[in-house]
């Protein structure tokens, strides 16, 4: 399918861009290997949630500014990060721009869900000969529905799963528990930092008892709070965002759209 | 208003300082949550009955004053005696004037939060009246003073040791015994007596019906039942939000309550009042005590719809991680955190807070209280009610300014990560809650926004 008429903006959240360069780098790469233009507006710094979620939405309308003025142009956003997107479609609202604003939650997109749903790619040629754990950060798949939740008694479905599954060499293990929280919570992590810490712990431990070599996930934020544990008990487990994975040898090469 | 004793993150440090007890607590819960699961997917039509109850709840929240009408004109003209309370106080007034009424200074009871909610206990025990609670777990924490950890599950917190050293020092069992069947056995002879001998019994409610007057009470142990039915006097205790519109409704609310709460089908009793036998009075309470404020709070209204199951504490992973008590409100967990600011902004303004919002409350809630969306809703009103630490207020708006503008943020973020490079001792300090536990990012030379300027523009 030829994709490039969509002009994607793509999101990278504050502190991707900050510490995560490779998650973002890997995201652009992937979507233009998958035959997209994609834009990086240059304003861009948050989507709000840190401030909002402590109770402070009323100090995001900076926030909801630059995000809007860097993206309303665009046909659609999309972003590595499944909570960043949640706050987007759930709290964007600029003054005297109601309509529009609500026009422009529509268009933003989680990067797991954009390939499976908009670009219909459930098949990605790449390549991770890894026992790989799935972490799924709740706000994308409660919030988001990227997979179908535990709670509920209805029919199962799961799309980095899907995606990961035909990654070549690819072995995802099973959890105990599959969709726990891992207890970043935003400031919650520092709020409640015994709580937040230990729900961490419980969460490695279930994919270091399933012996996997990786953890990934579609919301880097899990991730950071996750390696950060992993790190301080020094386990030879790293996390790798799923942008990454499916970035990895991609075989099949797609030719990259003109700038 | 106070603060709290100790607020939730304070409590949450303490109960983690024995992380082997943290994952016994966790294990014990999620237990409970797994068989939540087995048997609410037995049912191939349980999310069309959380729907159900859902909407019939939402019926009565716009309807509930003809509906309260309705159910005190059946009640009274089943020969329930019918009491309205304002408030928790009002409520204790009634249940003692009822008592001193009746000459009756020593009382059983079966699990009943809405008393917890009031203090009834202790204003009971001020006033010179003995109140023993018959509900097995219930007459644990009451023995060793303090409160249930749970709705349904009261000693949820306390191991088969703490019971049996519990038993040996107030009921005579041997001392290390820690054999249920002899524990419960004790507690069991224990209680018969007071069955046998107290004059006046009361019982919570969990559904009041309107169409008939009557109400239904549900246990595990049959211990309501054997308490109201043996006293003289049953006074029944209810927060207005028990009601429900028909008897032909109670199909769908018992078979989620007991699924939800415990896994299995149905309670093992479930206790349909109606009348007081012959010779018997019986009294019910209705009590507000902050409802009707938050059924006019647009945002948090839907939280009356709560039929006390217990299942958002037992799914949530903080609940399990940070034990019952760290919440310091007669209902724990999730629900507990969005009900507690009704009743007190000040002393409460810390719960919201004790969640990630990961939403697994919301999803296992039978009657589809958007529980963590109300956790969000309650932030935005507690901070603009000035009800969050200073401090707080000073980082989140020093926060907001970096981020609002593209240079400042581009520039603070080159910065940070170049004294964490040259630096590290800047963040990798005891003043940094991460640290404590958790290694700080690596931080990269290079944003993602400098790569691309220089790779791509």
């Amino acid at each position: 399918m030829d994709y490039s008429h969509l002009k994607i903006g793509l999101f990278i959240p504050c502190y991707v861009d900050q510490f995560y360069p490779q998650v973002g780098i890997a995201t652009l790469e992937l979507l233009e290997k998958l035959g997209c233009k994609v834009g990086f507006p240059l304003n861009q710094t948050c989507c709000g949630q840190p401030m909002a979620n402590s109770g402070f939405e009323h100090l995001t309308k900076d926030c909801n500014r630059l995000f809007y003025d860097s993206f309303a142009a665009f046909d659609y956003v999309v972003s590595p990060s499944g909570s960043c997107v949640l706050h987007i479609k759930e709290h964007l609202k600029v003054e005297n721009q109601e309509n529009d604003s609500k026009v422009l939650r529509k268009k933003v997109y989680e990067l797991v869900e954009f390939i499976t749903d908009v670009l219909k790619i459930d098949e990605i040629e790449a390549e991770f000969p890894y026992r790989v754990g799935l972490h799924q950060g709740c706000h994308g798949q409660r919030g988001l529905h990227l997979s179908q939740m535990s709670e509920l008694n209805a029919a199962p479905f799961n799309k980095p799963e899907t995606l990961l599954k035909k990654v070549n060499g690819l072995e995802l293990v099973d959890l105990d528990r599959k969709d726990e929280c891992c207890g970043f919570g935003g400031t919650f992590c520092v709020a409640e930092e015994a709580v937040s810490v230990k729900m961490g712990k419980d969460r490695v431990s279930d994919h270091i008892r399933h012996h996997a070599e990786y953890i990934t996930g579609s919301d880097m934020s899990c991730l950071l709070h996750l390696e950060g544990i992993l790190k301080r008990k020094n386990s030879p487990v790293q996390v790798k965002h799923i942008a990454e994975i499916l970035n990895s040898a991609v075989k099949k090469q797609i030719p990259v759209p003109n700038h | 208003m106070s603060k709290a004793v100790m607020e939730h993150a304070d409590a949450a440090d303490v109960f983690n300082k024995d992380e082997s007890y943290v994952d016994w607590h966790d294990e014990t819960l999620w237990f409970v949550r797994t068989k939540r699961d087995k048997s609410s997917k037995l049912l191939p039509e349980w999310e069309n009955l959380r729907e159900t109850a859902s909407q019939i709840k939402n019926y009565v929240l716009s309807h509930m004053d003809e509906l309260l009408e309705t159910f005190e004109k059946n009640a009274k003209a089943n020969g329930i005696h019918v009491h309205w309370a304002a408030d928790a106080a009002e409520h204790n007034e009634i249940v003692l004037a009822i008592l001193k009424q009746h000459n009756v200074d020593r009382m059983i009871k079966s699990k009943s939060m809405l008393t917890e909610e009031c203090h009834m206990n202790d204003f009971l025990t001020k006033n010179g009246i003995e109140v023993i609670d018959t509900d097995l777990g219930e007459r644990i924490v009451q023995l060793r003073n303090e409160p249930p950890s749970h709705i349904v599950l009261p000693a949820i917190h306390l191991k088969k040791k703490d019971i049996g050293d519990l038993f040996h020092e107030h009921l005579g069992t041997d001392a290390g015994a820690t054999d249920p069947q002899y524990l419960t056995e004790a507690a069991r002879q224990h209680l018969r007596d007071k069955f046998l001998t107290r004059k006046a019994a009361l019982t919570g409610v969990n559904f009041a019906i309107a169409e008939t007057g009557g109400f239904v009470v549900c246990t595990n142990e049959g211990n309501a039942d054997m308490g109201a039915h043996l006293a003289d006097v049953h006074i029944a205790c209810m927060g207005f939000e028990k009601l429900i519109p028909l008897q032909a409704h109670l199909g769908v609310f018992l078979r989620l309550l007991a699924r939800s709460a415990t896994g299995q089908p149905v309670t093992t009793y479930s206790s349909h009042f109606k009348s007081p036998r012959e010779g018997q009075e019986m009294h019910l309470v209705i009590v507000d005590n902050g409802r009707s404020a938050q059924l006019g709070r647009a945002d948090f209204r839907n939280s009356l719809k709560c039929i006390r199951c217990g299942a958002c504490m037992n799914t949530c992973p903080v609940y399990r991680r940070s034990g019952g008590h760290s919440y310091h409100n007669a209902v724990a967990g999730p629900i507990g955190s969005i009900l507690a600011p009704n009743l007190d902004m000040t002393k409460n303004a810390d719960l919201p807070f004790a969640s990630t919002l990961c939403g697994s409350c919301t999803n296992v809630c039978p009657v589809k209280i958007d529980i963590h969306d109300q956790l969000y809703k309650w932030r935005q009103v507690l901070v603009q009610g000035g009800h969050v630490p200073q401090v707080k207020e000073i980082g989140v708006k020093a926060m907001s300014m970096v981020l609002s503008q593209p240079r400042f943020y581009q520039w603070s973020g080159r910065l940070g990560r170049s004294v964490m490079r040259t630096l590290p001792f800047m963040v990798n300090n005891s003043l940094n809650p991460w640290f404590k536990q958790r290694e700080m990012p690596e931080p990269p030379k290079e944003s993602f926004r400098d790569w691309y300027v220089r790779n791509r523009e």
